[in-house]
């Protein structure tokens, strides 16, 4: 599955898709396939002001329970509702229609600081090969 | 003998791969001054007749030959040679840690129906595979709930056991959460007024116990609807499990925090005891410690395993749900063949025979000259008692009978000092509760 040019991403394989001051975020192809089955995804509610690199929420997959970390600040416009029913839309679609959070960006200069498809595609790329070294 | 022999040079592998230099290194973090240097002072090594003579000794300091009317949360009841002849069964008994699925399987079913006779008795949707007791239950009810709802006040009735109250306190001591004691009103019962006026939208819980402390039932429906108009949930505790053969089950809570010593476990030298903790199926991700679950094999043929487990210590450290890690499944097996061998009639039958116990005793010890019952709130198997003089005095005099009288509450409730809990169970015989009537009758007619 191939990384969409226009998201950002985070080294902890979270992605940002900014539009107008409005971030969308999910966690990436890689970090689907290395939890394995999703099983439960705890989001925040509306309102709910994120700070970047503070956890906002968890995915559990049936091996592991993880937080996802705000790749950048704001306060959470919406959660997606559909993945409480159906989690494993995350592992299907990670970077459609299993976005987490959209949040009104509060700091949008932090977007800079994020990698683009290229740098996350090789930061990936090493670490599959630490994995098999 | 070493649990796990390893050779020095096992070790050095061992280190090198972690990159440390010695097991010294490995504890650098734990201050010098906090670190024992010396030989632990432990007595021994005994031969095995030593250890069995000591095991006797210990044994021997059971109070045995006397009539007890104590209860205020630990139970005398009926049980059968049955429970202990499974209990002793090698396969339960000696194994420790006994969960992985692909050996276990007899261990696992057991628990899962541990906690299926839970959910039934306490009309809850889910329960875990036991706690350690009643008071860390209610504790770790409360900082389910405290997770639950993101809040830091909790709401406990004093007629919450003393030392589960104390144990939440511990708890709370250090973590930030703020405990408000709620008092009794004239009849026994928890305060509901005083609760309503103390909830407020930073509560997370209201913890009260039925039967409560001083014996007496809670209403429980008034209560769920002030916590949850405010977004705080219902904590019931219950100490007495046998209750629930005569008494509804605390629907209305949202957790559920029970002893389950009642059920087979007996009261031996202080234990051992059970917690349960039932809950909603949707607050299931916040609950503590381990929980089996019903599946099928790669055949298709009904399974057993432990799941949820990613939520636990040794998977997310210091992230995990509770630092509880274990359960106590060789007494919840106990609760489990206990129950099993009452079934539902044999519960309800047990149950109707503590009420009618409790109230023949009321009736014989409120004949009596100034003694009086204090709280006219209905209750089980137990009630409290208003004495002329002070129940340590009577308690000593009862004691030359060979009767261990009421508890006396002034320790726990300063203005109660004249004040006594009395339990009476099915296995207390009319005739001793006539011969405690007498004895107390006796006590109170001589000059002090």
């Amino acid at each position: 599955m191939g990384y969409p040019a226009n998201y950002r991403y985070t080294k902890e394989h979270e992605w940002v898709d900014a539009k107008d001051g409005v971030a969308t975020i999910g966690i990436t192809d890689y970090a689907q396939s290395e939890l394995g089955d999703v099983v439960f995804v705890e989001l925040p509610e509306a309102g709910k002001k994120l700070e970047k690199g503070k956890s906002f929420g968890t995915v559990e997959s049936v091996k592991a329970v993880s937080e996802i970390y705000a790749p950048v600040s704001g306060e959470v416009l919406e959660a997606n509702p559909e993945l409480h029913d159906k989690p494993e839309t995350i592992n299907s679609d990670p970077h459609g229609a299993a976005w987490m959070v959209k949040i009104k960006l509060s700091n949008p200069a932090e977007l800079e600081k994020l990698m683009d498809s290229g740098a996350y595609e090789t930061y990936v790329a090493a670490k599959g090969k630490e994995a098999s070294a | 003998m070493r649990y796990l022999p390893k050779s020095p040079a096992e070790r050095q592998e061992m280190l090198a791969a972690i990159g440390a230099k010695s097991i010294e290194e490995l504890f650098e973090t734990i201050p010098e001054k906090y670190r024992l240097r010396d030989a632990l002072k432990l007595p021994g090594p005994f031969s095995e007749a030593e250890i069995i003579d000591y095991f006797k000794q210990r044994a021997a300091e059971n109070s045995l030959g006397y009539t007890s009317f104590l209860g205020a949360g630990v139970y005398q009841h009926l049980r059968s040679v049955i429970t202990d002849t499974i209990l002793l069964r090698g396969e339960f008994l000696t194994s420790y840690t006994p969960y992985q699925a692909e050996i276990t399987q007899g261990t696992l079913q057991a628990i899962f129906e541990f906690q299926t006779l839970m959910c039934q008795l306490t009309g809850q949707e889910v329960a875990n595979a036991s706690m350690y007791d009643g008071a860390t239950a209610t504790t770790e009810a409360v900082l389910m709930a405290e997770r639950l709802t993101g809040r830091g006040r909790v709401l406990v009735a004093r007629s919450v056991h003393p030392e589960y109250r104390e144990v939440l306190r511990t708890y709370a001591k250090n973590s930030g959460l703020h405990v408000q004691e709620i008092g009794y009103t004239k009849n026994g019962s928890v305060d509901v007024a005083a609760i309503k006026s103390a909830l407020k939208d930073d509560v997370a819980a209201v913890v009260v116990q039925s039967p409560n402390f001083l014996g007496v039932l809670e209403t429980l429906s008034g209560i769920a609807d002030a916590a949850h108009g405010v977004g705080a949930l219902l904590v019931v505790a219950i100490a007495e499990g046998i209750s629930l053969g005569a008494v509804k089950p605390p629907a209305e809570a949202d957790i559920v925090a029970m002893e389950a010593q009642s059920f087979g476990l007996p009261p031996s030298y202080g234990g051992p005891y059970a917690g349960v903790i039932a809950s909603r199926d949707k607050f299931v991700r916040q609950m503590p410690g381990r929980l089996a679950g019903e599946t099928t094999d790669t055949e298709g043929k009904r399974g057993f395993v432990l799941t949820l487990a990613t939520r636990e210590q040794h998977i997310r450290r210091e992230k995990a749900t509770s630092n509880i890690c274990t359960n106590q499944a060789l007494c919840a097996l106990a609760a489990t063949v206990h129950l099993t061998l009452l079934g539902k009639e044999g519960l309800r039958e047990m149950a109707e025979q503590n009420l009618a116990k409790a109230q023949f005793a009321l009736s014989e010890l409120e004949k009596i000259p100034g003694v009086k019952r204090a709280f006219d709130g209905p209750f089980f198997n137990e009630f409290t008692l208003e004495f002329p003089r002070s129940v340590r005095i009577i308690n000593g005099e009862l004691l030359k009978e060979k009767i261990a009288g009421p508890l006396a509450l002034g320790t726990a409730y300063p203005e109660l000092t004249k004040h006594g809990l009395v339990c009476v169970t099915e296995t207390t015989p009319r005739a001793e509760i006539e011969r405690f009537a007498a004895a107390v009758k006796n006590i109170l007619s001589k000059p002090l």
